[in-house]
């Protein structure tokens, strides 16, 4: 079974065709038989049918439910599944959630969106069964382990919840009609499992029950399935009238219960749409402190009821990972005993998700769960109403067949902010204590996603925090240095839109073609690009986060922070699958994950920032990463960020150039203006520059850097001008980087600070600004040749002399030796001894003013200067 | 009692006891050997900015908090002013600076560093706020060693247990992690010290500063990088994506005083305190320097040494060989000892080789300055050196027996071995000894100088030095 046979299989259609698309030209089929040359065994797969399907992994298929088999218009055979997904493919970090030991044979029911659920027929490996659990349920012992697994629980990607009685019913029919005398393994496990215990006790809705039902449907490309979800959803908010109807018409309806129903409905509904659901002003959070969870499961009983109703209220405060419980309807909708019963259930429900193993649905009292009860013959109602509902219908219909307390559940993970924020809490015991007694500030640069960076060891290092407050800025000038610094996160980008909208639509259309592709980044030090393609994957996240752009994983490399161009392997791995291997091995993961089809792999945003240093001699790692995204089913989408704009021509091979395309952008260096209104932007209702400082540190950094050198030589032919010597040449060698202007306004801005003591009008003025600029590029050298004792202003005078005799700009110290001495009787002056000589030439030789060769050569070790003959001849004129 | 003591001793001899003079060799000598600069004062820095703040005695603390509480308002480019606002800032707004000291060597870069350190940790809400990692590049000689350094330095180790740190990879990866977890507000400011930063810049990729500087300019834990180096050119060694992350906030320290500065720090290096035991003595000691430092031959030894370099360093270095002579027979310094200890000073040291060679050797070392002379630098061998003493020796020389070639060649090689000479490569087995071409590693002056010193130099043979053609 771990290892598919070799032999060939062919698949065909069992029966006649049921039904055909016209449109789509597509014929649907009830089965499929798979024939085995080899062995001449045919096995007929139907649907509803539990399947393995080949993963990415030989030897770990994928295990899926076969919803619908047709064969598209260019002969295709497809199949589409509901998944399955094994331990083994939930990230690490969320393992933890579950708090129990995993057997190899528990899947979950698969609810993470954005997998695609249409595959290739010919994927699929053999049949199986997938036995339904309640969650105290021990796994029963089969002899048949390859081909059984059970089902407890269903995994959307952020949490694990209990299987709805809706799907757990489905479930347990789809087993029964498995056992038809069709299947060519009639398997029937040794124990059936016990009937449905209570339902209530395990139920939560199915987060896509929608999507369930949309797929059996829906006949085209997944991806536009998922748009057209998502638009119905938004839809379904919208027009929340149309569904209150649908529901006030079934029957068995309570008013009271009727009424809070349809409100949770309502917001169920919006599970996918964060935004209205936090305003909503029924939202009302139940919250549970982290240390019930670990304490013994707490037994609700109905006295407590009101009481843990308050309590959760109150430690929403004290601790940040808490679990928030919302949306909770008003109370005042309610009958009492209504209210009570839906907390109740919440608590149930969350303790029965938390501590799945060890609490026993048992102790719950039986006498509160009357109306739970009804509830589930309701449900049992709805499906057999729902299953004639047409499309529409049936997504909403399967909404308000769901019972309260699941709903609640359901937005656990809907803010993404508190997902991660718990996430990490679980991940690290040790700081949940620190970070328990003050609320951890979101660090304004997004840790995006599930498959964010963590320590796959438990180490999670950490600075210690600090013993006092951080002061807070008292003065104009110290908020307005807070906004310059280069660290501060503006709200927008600005000046860079144009990038922006490209990169993004770039991404975007991939993401939605489902395909990859890769989009080569330049521009000099300082114009933003990282910072452009960050806010770019920000926005995207919160599109997907908004189910309107189908969901990716990110991850992001640079190759500065890497040791070895080879350790990019070694990080992109680990960011998407937790694994940590040697660079080698994680290269064959890669290759591997990126070229078989994986269908239920998300799309991967891989940035890599500063390209160039993943160069290799053999550009083995710059070829495989950009072959990746040409693979049919890599659906790999990288950014790839460098200084140099010809970065392609220059150093890759043609081969490396060719994969890596033509979608290319260059970032220029900003020009005055835009420095401009950056600095302004950042500045915006702080009054602290003059309009004339910000352009003048505008202009400065962008008039293209004439060349010190000649600059000064300029001036030196000029002595007038020697006061804005400075000024002039030693404008900024980077001409419009951003962070350089933030520098010297920051900069300004303290020297502002010191020169008026009294709080007078504190603005920052020309005069500052040019201070600033002339402390950050006055040249170093002439001031300190200025600054040299006598026999080392001698010692330069001596080296002048002797390159002007020789006409080489190099000299022995010997030769230049003889020359000083000629200088020093010339000034009448001691002559220094050969040891004091090199003494003074190693000073300058360390200070770089000089460039000297290895010492050992005494006398005949060469001299040479390091700045222009002009240049010391202009220091020295001047005393 | 020990005062009572020497104020016994006091009385019976003319005021120099051994006790005193112990005492005052002692209290010198850590000056001048510039421990840490606890007790050190800042000059030099100080006198640099003399001109826009008049800086005030300093009798007890130092004068930057002596400054603080008069609410003096110094010139804002005052370098330890720039350095502590910028320590500060870091300390009690957690913001990330980066700033580059750079002064010839000797210039009190280090000095000013833990001057302001010093006081920073003084003030109350800095105490237990800003976290230390100092970093050298003669220690620090690659990132892995480096990452290894600080991770111990910021006792992250403990985070990982007894587990020996992996790779290079997984050390960078755990400290980025570690830096990143942090935020502006929450966590405690790490300050960066690396000293010769110049060498930081060799490492592969410039990988270290890359990310420190990285870490500065993004929103993380808070971090001020300070990097001290001699090297002038140090913004054009970093990288250009390196560069554009660092501030370019450099603090050019020069030694900038004139000669009486000099003098004046001559007077307070030389100078006992006033707590000082045997008062009369100190008394006596510190009129004395007035006084020395007042007269004609000691200015001339300082202004010679003050003409060759400004490094405190070697003034100190002047100062505690004169201090040496000190004794209880010889209880005040003199102008003489300064002299003596400036001739010590400035003396060259190879010519101080040639004093100690014996005639034939000197005879060599004529020829090959000869040799020089004749051909114009060009390297010669020993053959060629042979041949131009066996000349002198028939024509010239009336003192010197002729020696045997193989008597010659130890010589020769006696040179050869104080680096006197120097091959052009290195010796291989093949070729001929006598046969391998050899550089003079001294200059005609220091040859002429050390002969006119050379104890019982014959006279044909200082005439032979004098002119290679007076022998004809």
């Amino acid at each position: 079974m771990n290892t598919r046979q070799q032999s060939k299989l062919i698949y065909s259609w069992y029966g006649k065709p049921m039904s055909s698309d016209r449109k789509l030209r597509t014929t649907q089929y009830k089965g499929i038989i798979i024939t085995s040359e080899s062995s001449r065994t045919e096995t007929c797969i139907q649907l509803g049918d539990f399947i393995l399907v080949e993963g990415v992994n030989a030897d770990r298929p994928y295990v899926a439910q076969l919803l619908d088999l047709y064969e598209d218009g260019a002969q295709h055979k497809r199949a589409v599944v509901q998944w399955f997904c094994h331990i083994g493919e939930i990230p690490q970090n969320k393992r933890k959630l579950l708090k129990r030991e995993i057997s190899s044979q528990e899947v979950f029911f698969d609810q993470v969106l954005g997998y695609d659920t249409d595959i290739d027929a010919q994927t699929i490996i053999k049949s199986i069964m997938v036995i339904p659990l309640h969650p105290g349920e021990e796994l029963p012992i089969t002899l048949n382990k390859e081909q059984t697994f059970y089902v407890k629980q269903s995994w959307d990607g952020k949490c694990f919840k209990a299987l709805s009685p809706d799907t757990f019913s489905k479930l347990k029919a789809k087993k029964k009609k498995g056992s038809t005398p069709d299947s060519s393994e009639p398997f029937i496990p040794s124990d059936i499992l016990t009937p449905l215990k209570k339902e209530t006790e395990s139920v939560v809705q199915s987060a896509t029950k929608p999507k369930n039902a949309e797929s059996k449907h829906s006949v085209s490309k997944s991806s536009l399935a998922k748009e057209r979800q998502s638009q119905r959803a938004v839809n379904d908010i919208k027009t929340p009238t149309a569904r209150k109807k649908l529901e006030l018409s079934s029957p068995t309806r309570s008013k009271g219960r009727l009424l809070g129903s349809e409100v949770l409905d309502l917001l169920d509904d919006d599970r996918d749409a964060i935004a209205p659901l936090e305003s909503a002003a029924t939202k009302r959070k139940v919250t549970f402190t982290s240390d019930i969870l670990g304490s013994p499961p707490k037994i609700p009983c109905s006295n407590d009821k009101s009481k843990s109703v308050s309590d959760t209220a109150e430690p929403c405060q004290r601790f940040s990972d808490t679990i928030r419980l919302s949306p909770y309807p008003k109370a005042k909708d309610f009958s009492e005993k209504a209210k009570n019963l839906h907390v109740e259930d919440d608590i149930i429900s969350l303790v029965g998700h938390q501590k799945p193993g060890t609490q026993s649905p048992v102790l719950t009292p039986r006498s509160r769960r009357t109306c739970a009860q009804r509830t589930s013959a309701l449900i049992a109602q709805h499906i057999s109403v729902l299953n004639q509902e047409d499309d529409l219908s049936s997504s909403d219909s399967s909404y308000s067949s769901s019972s309260e307390e699941e709903e609640e559940e359901e937005d656990v993970p809907c803010t993404p902010e508190k997902k991660t924020k718990s996430s990490r809490i679980f991940s690290t015991p040790k700081s949940s204590s620190k970070s328990s007694v003050h609320t951890p500030a979101k660090t304004p640069k997004k840790t995006p996603l599930p498959g964010t960076p963590k320590t796959p060891r438990n180490a999670t290092p950490e600075i210690p925090r600090r013993s006092h407050a951080a002061q807070k800025p008292a003065s104009v000038l110290e908020e307005a240095r807070l906004r310059l610094h280069v660290s501060a996160v503006p709200e927008s980008l600005p000046c860079r839109e144009e990038e922006f909208q490209d990169i993004y639509n770039f991404v975007e259309s991939k993401l939605i073609d489902g395909t990859g592709g890769c989009m080569y980044i330049s521009g000099v030090p300082g114009t933003g690009k990282t910072a452009t393609v960050h806010e770019v994957i920000r926005c995207l996240q919160q599109a997907a986060e908004n189910d309107e752009l189908p969901p990716f994983q990110l991850v992001e490399i640079n190759g500065m922070k890497l040791t070895d161009p080879h350790q990019a392997y070694v990080q992109i791995l680990e960011l998407l699958t937790g694994q940590k291997v040697t660079a080698t091995h994680a290269a064959v993961l890669l290759a591997k994950l990126f070229n078989t089809p994986g269908p239920k792999r998300k799309t991967t945003v891989l940035i890599v920032d500063e390209l160039d240093l993943l160069w290799t001699r053999k550009q083995n790692v710059m070829y495989n990463l950009f072959d990746w995204p040409t693979q049919k089913h890599s659906k790999l989408i990288i950014l790839a960020i460098a200084n140099t704009m010809d970065l392609p021509e220059r150093i890759m091979m043609n081969r490396v150039a060719s994969r890596l395309g033509l979608t290319r952008m260059a970032f220029q260096p900003y020009t005055y203006k835009q420095l401009q209104h950056i600095i302004s932007s950042r500045l915006k209702d702080v009054k602290a520059f003059e309009e004339d400082a910000i352009q003048l540190v505008s202009r400065k950094q962008y008039i293209p850097r004439a060349g010190g050198m000649t600059a000064r030589v300029v001036i030196m032919h000029s002595d007038k001008m020697s006061g804005f010597s400075s000024v002039w040449h030693n404008v900024a060698a980077l001409s419009g980087d951003a962070r350089r202007c933030l520098d010297i306004c920051r900069r300004a801005t303290e020297i502002c600070e010191f020169a008026e003591p009294k709080r007078s009008p504190e603005i920052v003025g020309m005069a500052h600004v040019t201070e600033a600029i002339d402390e950050m590029f006055s040249s170093p050298y002439i001031n300190a040749i200025r600054n040299a004792s006598l026999h080392e202003q001698i010692f330069l005078k001596a080296i002048l002399a002797e390159f002007r005799r020789a006409g080489v700009e190099e000299a022995t110290v010997q030769q230049v030796y003889h020359q000083h001495m000629a200088l020093c009787r010339i000034e009448g002056m001691q002559r220094p001894t050969v040891s004091e000589m090199m003494a003074i030439c190693s000073r300058l030789g360390a200070s770089r003013l000089l460039l000297l060769e290895a010492s050992n050569k005494y006398l005949h070790m060469r001299v040479r200067l390091n700045l222009s003959q002009d240049d010391v001849m202009y220091a020295l004129r001047e005393e | 009692m020990k005062s009572a003591m020497s104020k016994r001793k006091l009385k019976d001899t003319c005021g120099a006891s051994a006790e005193c003079i112990s005492q005052v060799q002692k209290i010198l000598r850590e000056r001048f050997c510039h421990r840490p600069s606890a007790t050190g004062k800042l000059f030099g820095i100080e006198f640099q900015y003399s001109s826009c703040f008049s800086f005030p005695k300093m009798d007890q603390g130092s004068w930057l908090q002596f400054a603080l509480k008069q609410g003096a308002n110094p010139h804002p480019t005052a370098v330890p002013w720039h350095l502590l606002e910028l320590l500060k800032r870091t300390t009690l707004h957690g913001e990330s600076n980066s700033a580059l000291i750079v002064g010839p060597r000797g210039s009190g870069k280090t000095t000013l560093l833990n001057h302001v350190l010093k006081d920073l940790r003084e003030m109350k809400q800095v105490r237990g706020n800003l976290l230390e990692v100092h970093l050298n590049g003669l220690l620090q000689t690659s990132d892995k060693v480096a990452l290894k350094e600080i991770t111990r330095q910021l006792q992250l180790e403990n985070v990982v247990g007894d587990k020996v740190f992996g790779s290079f990879a997984e050390t960078l990866a755990f400290l980025l992690e570690a830096l990143r977890k942090g935020d502006r507000t929450s966590s405690c400011p790490v300050l960066f010290v690396l000293d010769e930063f110049d060498l930081f810049v060799h490492h592969k990729n410039q990988t270290l500063l890359y990310n420190l500087f990285d870490i500065s300019q993004s929103a993380q834990t808070p971090v001020t990088i300070i990097g001290l180096t001699c090297r002038q050119d140090i913004l054009e060694l970093l990288e250009k994506r390196v560069k554009s992350r660092f501030s370019h906030r450099q603090i050019y320290l020069m030694n900038s005083f004139d000669f009486k500065q000099y003098i004046k720090i001559f007077k307070e290096q030389l100078s006992l305190p006033a707590e000082f035991p045997d008062e009369p003595f100190a008394q006596k000691w510190n009129d004395n320097i007035q006084h020395l430092s007042e007269d004609k031959i000691v200015q001339d030894v300082l202004q010679n040494l003050f003409h060759h370099t400004k490094d405190l360093r070697s003034l100190y270095f002047l100062l505690m060989l004169a201090v040496s002579a000190v004794t209880v027979h010889h209880p005040l310094l003199t102008a003489a000892d300064l002299q003596e200890a400036s001739r010590q000073h400035s003396t060259d040291s190879k010519a101080n080789i040639v004093h100690g060679l014996s005639v034939l050797e000197i005879c060599l070392i004529i020829a090959m300055k000869h040799l020089n002379d004749v051909y114009d630098g060009e390297p010669f061998n020993f053959q060629m050196v042979y041949n131009e003493f066996q000349k002198f020796i028939q024509r010239k020389a009336h003192s010197m027996y002729n020696f045997e070639k193989p008597v010659v060649m130890k010589a020769f090689e006696h040179l050869l071995q104080l680096e006197l000479v120097k091959p052009l490569e290195r010796p291989s087995a093949r070729a001929q000894r006598e046969y391998l071409l050899m550089r003079l590693l001294l200059d005609n002056t220091q040859i002429m100088d050390a002969l006119q010193v050379y104890p019982n130099c014959p006279t044909d043979v200082k005439q032979w030095a004098a002119s290679s053609l007076s022998w004809l």
